[in-house]
């Protein structure tokens, strides 16, 4: 059977293990497999036996302690950590573990780092430029120019993370909430199907914080979101589901209030 | 020449008014009309004993250091644009010499070998040199043997991810290790010598002032056409990726770029260009010994880079060019402190000035 044979809805059983960035299958559901991930750091389990699914469409929060192994999952995700085993699949057929960064990021996985990188010298415009989905091959950069519907696209953006009169200064002179925006901007160029969001509202004023929580609110369903976050207040406004994670592995997951509740979590964050 | 499009209106900006906005394309206009007609006219037409005569001496200097321009202006692709600092770039500046060296050797007794080879005692050329009697293939192989080698060797770095200072050592030892295999004798390079005694250039006379003169024209019209080409790959999106993986490389991952071709494609180009520039040198300055690729040499091209001005394209020409012009002062008047001075500059350059000469006259030029 040729591969475009292949029948990538889901209604056949049998065939899986396409590691082919583009075709993401979610008949089943789940956008996101992680099963039994171990990372070792010179026998520091940064990850110990870590089993997390999450749903498209789903905006799902992960908390827990320092040294909880949230980053380590994200590079685990994003290609940049290989586990030393489990498995890693972004809907029935990808297999991360075995993509690069880059494969990963075209087949959809959006990732924002902690500390907001943007490339300072590019103006905001560029950055967003740059990050739009299209052939990154060297020599389609090397003849590229914009579209009309390229720049509609770019406009959009602009004024969705509102910085739009700011499209022409250089993303180096932006303020610390403006680069996380922008981040989030250039993620959503992408057009990935899974954004991850390493503490999206770290350094933000309290009114950042609420319209990035509208931000995320408005994205989940059209796109499928993992944050990470220590700001309970912000968990609070955003969140659907939480998953705490504590030692590298999984402790309770559920609503936020069920797992506040919770009295493992709480000996965690509040010590025995 | 994209000089002729500047006069085109202004329905659409053209290929020239975008790369170089209106000052940029008069400013190279009148750098062509300067090297291309001002110059050689003072030495071929005007008569020897009037004031305005212009030495042939001089003619040869100003070709040299534009060499050295096209050399820098190609470390700077790299170092400025996409923050890979070479310390290895005089290699590939002494690849391109060698390939016109050997040529050059071979046609000064077109049936015989190369005076060295006679000394050694060898019965014919070695494989790799064999057909650099023709001037076209050496034409040719200038470009691919430094491309060549120079993609290898960024294969195999920027695929182990090899970064900043380490990658700058690794291309010091590069230059180091080809010095010292280009020494010996039994290599086929002439040893401690090199490639020197040359008579003949397309069979014309290489000391005759019309031949240094279309010399210098070649080099200025190389300069220019290298600049364009440069122009044209840092405005593009190309260049905004490049910008990029000097400043967020993992960011540039997570975009969806593979920054290894990127990275392989400026490095090749690159090294080609300082190749270029080398070949053009050995002609004009008539020798080509290993000394040209030891490590010193590729710290000074950087240095050039650094006074200029990195990240510019008008940068590096003017680092070159006032560096060196400073050089053959001193090297004039005072030999024995140009070593302290270099440094001296370099140090004072690194203190006050971080963006070079052209850092101050920010505003005005922002290529």
């Amino acid at each position: 059977m040729k591969r475009e044979e292949w029948d990538v809805s889901g209604d056949t059983t049998g065939i899986s293990h396409i590691a082919t960035p583009g075709a993401l299958d979610l008949s089943h559901g789940p956008i996101l497999y992680l099963e039994s991930i171990q990372v070792d750091f010179d026998g520091f389990k940064a990850l110990n036996d870590l089993t997390l699914t999450v749903d498209a469409g789903e905006l799902h929060c992960i908390i827990g302690p320092n040294g909880a192994g949230k980053t380590t999952m994200m590079d685990v995700i994003t290609g940049k950590t290989r586990p030393d085993s489990g498995t890693a699949f972004f809907g029935q057929t990808i297999d991360l573990t075995v993509l690069t960064e880059a494969q990963i990021a075209a087949a959809g996985i959006g990732r924002k780092f902690q500390k907001p990188t943007v490339f300072e010298a590019l103006t905001v415009h560029e950055n967003l430029a740059l990050a739009m989905k299209t052939d990154k091959s060297v020599w389609a950069s090397l003849v590229s120019r914009l579209s009309s519907e390229q720049e509609d696209k770019i406009d959009e953006t602009l004024r969705l993370i509102r910085l739009t009169e700011f499209a022409s200064r250089p993303a180096g002179s932006l303020s610390h909430g403006q680069k996380q925006w922008l981040e989030i901007g250039m993620l959503l160029m992408q057009e990935p199907k899974l954004l991850l969001l390493d503490e999206p509202a770290a350094g933000m004023t309290d009114e950042e914080t609420e319209r990035s929580g509208e931000l995320f609110l408005s994205l989940a369903g059209d796109y499928s979101l993992i944050v990470v976050e220590h700001d309970m207040a912000f968990i609070r406004q955003i969140s659907r589901k939480v998953t705490v994670l504590h030692e590298g592995r999984v402790l309770a997951e559920g609503t936020l209030d069920k797992v506040q509740a919770d009295e493992r979590v709480i000996e965690v964050y509040l010590g025995r | 020449m994209k000089t002729s499009a500047l006069n085109t209106g202004s329905r659409k900006p053209s290929l020239a008014r975008r790369l170089f906005g209106r000052q940029g394309g008069w400013a190279i206009l009148s750098f062509a009309a300067f090297t291309l007609v001002v110059i050689p006219a003072l030495n071929l037409l005007v008569p020897a004993e009037s004031a305005f005569h212009l030495q042939i001496h001089w003619v040869s200097l100003s070709g040299k250091i534009m060499c050295y321009a096209i050399a820098a202006l190609a470390l700077d692709l790299v170092w400025g644009y996409t923050g890979i600092l070479s310390l290895g770039h005089g290699f590939f500046f002494a690849l391109g010499g060698y390939a016109i060296g050997m040529y050059l050797m071979r046609v000064i007794d077109p049936a015989g070998l190369p005076p060295f080879m006679v000394f050694l005692d060898w019965k014919d050329v070695p494989w790799f040199w064999r057909g650099t009697g023709n001037f076209l293939y050496v034409f040719l192989l200038v470009p691919l043997v430094s491309g060549f080698l120079a993609f290898a060797f960024g294969f195999f770095a920027f695929r182990s991810r090899i970064k900043g200072v380490y990658f700058s050592i690794i291309t010091q030892a590069m230059t180091l290790a080809s010095m010292l295999l280009f020494f010996r004798n039994e290599t086929g390079f002439g040893g401690n010598n090199g490639f020197t005694g040359f008579t003949r250039i397309l069979g014309r006379d290489i000391t005759a002032p019309g031949t240094r003169v279309s010399l210098f024209m070649l080099t200025a019209l190389t300069l220019i056409a290298a600049f364009c080409v440069s122009r044209y790959i840092v405005t593009s999106k190309l260049g905004r990726v490049l910008t990029a993986i000097r400043d967020a490389e993992s960011r540039v991952m997570f975009s969806g770029y593979d920054p290894l071709p990127y990275k392989l494609f400026i490095w090749t180009f690159s090294a080609i260009l300082s190749a270029v520039a080398g070949a053009l040198f050995v002609p004009q300055v008539g020798i080509i010994n290993p000394s040209e690729m030891s490590p010193a040499h590729s710290v000074e091209i950087a240095i050039w880079v650094a006074v200029g001005g990195r990240g510019t394209l008008v940068g590096p020409i003017v680092g070159a060019g006032l560096v060196n012009g400073v050089k053959s002062w001193f090297t004039v008047s005072f030999p024995e402190v140009w070593l302290y001075a270099l440094g001296g500059i370099f140090v004072l350059v690194t203190l006050f000035l971080p963006r070079g000469i052209l850092g101050l006259f920010d505003g005005v030029e922002k290529t």
